[in-house]
Formats: C-alpha cells, sequence, structure tokens
C-alpha cells in the first residue's frame, strides 16, 4: 500500500502500538475449486482441514477486522465462487465499508453472477489467466474450458463498468510469450495487470524444477515488459503493467509481507488465523478465529508474535546492518529450504544456505525434460496430507 | 507550475474522483484514505479536505471559496488547491469534467 503526505500506514499505527494494523484481510472462504493449477498458494495437505466457517461465522470475522482497522478485504480461496452465499458476504463487507475484491479464475462466473455481485456493492473484480495460450492454459489449469471462459468473463467485467485487474503467474512455460500477455491485457482493458512469477512455496515448490525460468527467459520478459509500458505510455493508455521477479533470481530477500503481523491478516477457510497465506506451512500453532477474538489473535497471539521484533533472529541477520530492510526474508523460504524457520532466507547472498538457491537456478538452465507435474487436487493433496501426518 | 494565463480555465475545471477510487474517512486510522484494487493512499488533512470537496460538480473556484471559508485564519488557498489538483491528475485520481 502506497501513502501520500507524511508517513506510511505501518509507520503511523507503530506509535500508538507495538506492531501495524490488520489494514489488509484475505478471506479464504474455501479451498474447493475446479481448477488444478500446479503453483497454487493453498497448503498442499488442503483436503485435511476443518468444516468451512459458515456465513455468520465470515460476517462476524469482518465485522471484528474492520474494528481493528482492516479497509481492504480479498475473497479468495480456492475459488470463492463455489460459496453459494457470496453475495450475501460481500454486501456485508460493503455495508461495513471494506474496499472489497474478488479474487477468481472465472470459472463458475456468468453476467447475472457478476450483475448480482455488483448490486451487492462489489468493488473490483481479478480474473487469473494461466497463459495467453488457450492450449497452455488449459493444459497448466487441468481444465479443457478454462480460457474461453476466461476470455468471456473478463469482457463482462469490464462491460458492467468494474475496475479490473488481471493476474497471470509467470512461469518457463509462458513467460517467453509475455508479449502476447500484455497484448491480451491491452485487448480486455485491464486497468491493471500483475505478471508475477510463481514464488516456490507449497504446489509451486513440489513443481519448481518444472516452473522456474532461466534467467534470460526472465531478463527478456522484463526488456519486453519495459518496451510496451513505454509505448502504451506513449499512447496514452493508463493500463498499468507490474512486473514481479521471482526471489530466486534476487541477492537480498522480500521483507516478507511488509513484516509479519503488521498489516496483513489472512484467514483460511476454516477459521485458522496467518500473518500470510503461505505461513501453515510452518510448525507454529497459529490461533483460529472459532476460539479466540481477532483482537486476542492479532494483537496477543504467540502465532502472530513469533516474528514480530527481532529478537528471533541468527546470525548472519542479527548483527546484519540490513535487518531492518528485509527482516531476515521469508520465514516459509527458511523453513522450506533449510528446515529451520529461524534460519536467514537463502535467497539472501550472506545465508550459508545460499547454494539451495544457486543450485536451483542452474537446475533452470538443463532443458526441460519431462518430469510430470503435481496438479493441485484433492488426490494428490491426501497423499500429502497423509506423508506430514 | 503551468503558465499564469491558464489558471482562469483551471479555476473553472470540474474534478471528478477516477471511477478506481472510493474516498472514505477511517475511523481505525483518524484520517481520510482513498481505496482502490487491493491498495490504499493515507491522504493528509489538507488532501483529505480538498478531496472531500470533490463531487463532479462543484469547480476548483467552488472548492476554493469553501475551504477559504472554513479555515479563514488559512487565507488564500487557490495556490495550495491548485498545486493539489495537479498531483491528483498526475496520480489518475481524478480527471477534469469534459
Amino acid at each position: 500500500m502506497s501513502s501520500v503526505g507524511s508517513t506510511t500506514a505501518a509507520k503511523l499505527a507503530r506509535e500508538r502500538q507495538p506492531h501495524g494494523q490488520p489494514l489488509w484481510l484475505l478471506a479464504e472462504l474455501t479451498y474447493k475449486c475446479p481448477l488444478q493449477c500446479p503453483y497454487c498458494s493453498n497448503p498442499l495437505d488442503f483436503a485435511d482441514t476443518g468444516a468451512e466457517l459458515s456465513t455468520e461465522q465470515w460476517i462476524d470475522v469482518f465485522r471484528q477486522a474492520r474494528r481493528l482497522g482492516a479497509a481492504q478485504l480479498g475473497f479468495s480461496g480456492g475459488e470463492p465462487l463455489v460459496r453459494r452465499d457470496l453475495e450475501r458476504l460481500i454486501a456485508e463487507a460493503r455495508q461495513l465499508g471494506y474496499y472489497t475484491n474478488l479474487i477468481t479464475s472465472g470459472i463458475g462466473l456468468d453476467a447475472a453472477r457478476i450483475a448480482a455481485f455488483r448490486e451487492a456493492g462489489l468493488d473490483h473484480i481479478q480474473v487469473s489467466f494461466q497463459a495467453a495460450d488457450e492450449e497452455v492454459n488449459n493444459l497448466l489449469a487441468g481444465s479443457k474450458k478454462a480460457f474461453a471462459q476466461k476470455l468471456a468473463m473478463a469482457r463482462e467485467v469490464k462491460a458492467q463498468g468494474y475496475p479490473m485487474v488481471l493476474n497471470f503467474v509467470t512461469h518457463r512455460h509462458n513467460i517467453d510469450r509475455i508479449d502476447r500477455i500484455i497484448e491480451l491485457c491491452v485487448e480486455l482493458e485491464a486497468d491493471y495487470v500483475e505478471l508475477a512469477t510463481c514464488q516456490y512455496y507449497g504446489w509451486a515448490y513440489e513443481n519448481r524444477e518444472q516452473l522456474l525460468p532461466t534467467r534470460a527467459q526472465l531478463e527478456r520478459a522484463e526488456h519486453i515488459t519495459n518496451e510496451y509500458r513505454a509505448r502504451l505510455a506513449e499512447q496514452g493508455n493508463p493500463i498499468r503493467l507490474i512486473f514481479v521477479t521471482p526471489d530466486y533470481y534476487e541477492e537480498r530477500p522480500k521483507k516478507c509481507m511488509n513484516g509479519w503481523g503488521e498489516i496483513f491478516l489472512t484467514v483460511t477457510p476454516d477459521g485458522t488465523a496467518l500473518p500470510c497465506h503461505s505461513a501453515r506451512m510452518l510448525p507454529i500453532a497459529f490461533p483460529n478465529v472459532k476460539q479466540q477474538s481477532l483482537e486476542q489473535i492479532w494483537n496477543e497471539s504467540s502465532g502472530f508474535n513469533h516474528f514480530r521484533g527481532d529478537d528471533w533472529m541468527q546470525e548472519p541477520c542479527r548483527s546484519c546492518d540490513e535487518k531492518a530492510h528485509d527482516h531476515g526474508g521469508c520465514r516459509c523460504q527458511a523453513y522450506l529450504l533449510t528446515g529451520d524457520m529461524n534460519a536467514a532466507d537463502p535467497v539472501c547472498a550472506k545465508s550459508p544456505h545460499h547454494d539451495t538457491i544457486l543450485a536451483a537456478r542452474q537446475a533452470a538452465e538443463a532443458p526441460a525434460h519431462e518430469t510430470d507435474v503435481t496438479y493441485r487436487n484433492e488426490r494428490n493433496s491426501r497423499v500429502f496430507a497423509r506423508s506430514i501426518d | 507550475m503551468s503558465a499564469p494565463a491558464s489558471q482562469p480555465d483551471k479555476m473553472a475545471a470540474v474534478p471528478v474522483l477516477e471511477r478506481m477510487f472510493r474516498f472514505q474517512w477511517e475511523e481505525a486510522q483518524q484520517c481520510y484514505v482513498l481505496l482502490y484494487p487491493e491498495g490504499m493512499v493515507r491522504l493528509n488533512d489538507s488532501a483529505g479536505e480538498i478531496l472531500a470537496l470533490v463531487d463532479g460538480a462543484r469547480s476548483v473556484a467552488r472548492i476554493c471559496s469553501q475551504l477559504e471559508q472554513k479555515f479563514p485564519a488559512a487565507g488564500d488557498l487557490s495556490g495550495d488547491i491548485l498545486e493539489f489538483m495537479e498531483v491528483a491528475l498526475e496520480q489518475r485520481w481524478i480527471h477534469y469534467r469534459r
């Protein structure tokens, strides 16, 4: 979130509290999804989680988070359209004063439902694509009809007057067609375009070898994106292209979630509250909205306080002069690559585990060979759920 | 800054908030904000007071006179308000009604 005038939201909030306010609430309404994207950010063992929160429980979560300062609400999943009470949830959220964002694959959407959401007060729809090419898109989505449906829904979203963000997760199979992706977004009149390379947690980590682009692919894509930016600006086209590079090609880690428990609050389908949508993989007992108030969860729970401040840091982070800047990087990445969630994020060139990143880059240079992709579906998730138990 | 000759035109212009943005008071933060897809701009006091009067009907001149009435001690506000309008146009928060 950006800021104008004086100070950032997080800084201002810190003057009153030791940590920020949960400005951003991500409501993962369900883990059910008709697609099977191999880079899904849901946990590997999603099939093994508890019952979904009821309509009333969600509304109570929205009310509590709003009181704590939340202004942005994302309806996500899984595929949030699967929830038949979505219209009601949107209406209640809008009534509470949230800016409401629907983050969807577009599968399960039609013109009537888009209109019903508008009526309920929905502010914005983000449609995700897997590729600009029908065949690749459908292969990655694990669905034969996905692409045509997405195109039709993106057109309908604009026709009904919503601001629209298009999200393309890029990887080695689609990044070379970034010119076609951008042209498709221009044609669909997107307001913002997120060209976000996979981040390698959960399903994407399992499929990393199949997804990680080479450095040359990445540099070419960024160059082409910059050329389009210049050309589109010259034409007076207000479209904004947001290009996100993967951590794996950086030498310093990113400040995870703008600080653990500083701005973001995710509530998962079964009510588990997380400081980031990936954090469920960490060996931390996270609180649940069925047992505690959001205020207790945000301010007092050990889960949310776990990586606040820097007492938890080890070397090389502890004595590092950049620690306030990146806060040691991503905790999930540290845990995945080193087995220790308190370690420095191996993306950092100062990390003793940086070789794991170098090896992944090296592996990406090898010509792609035919290994199977692990699709994100119930059957595969049950295998992971068993192995985690 | 613009040439003095265009100043009267700018005072007659009618700013409109872009459809992408929602402007509202945030109780928990005690300030006005602009909300847009997955983002938020916190506004300082003067930016908030100006945008609160942007309704697609008032001209810049009307906004100036209303704020000068509300804050008589502040004196002539037109310079500051025109400057803010420039920033808001550049950020695409507003456009002038055509």
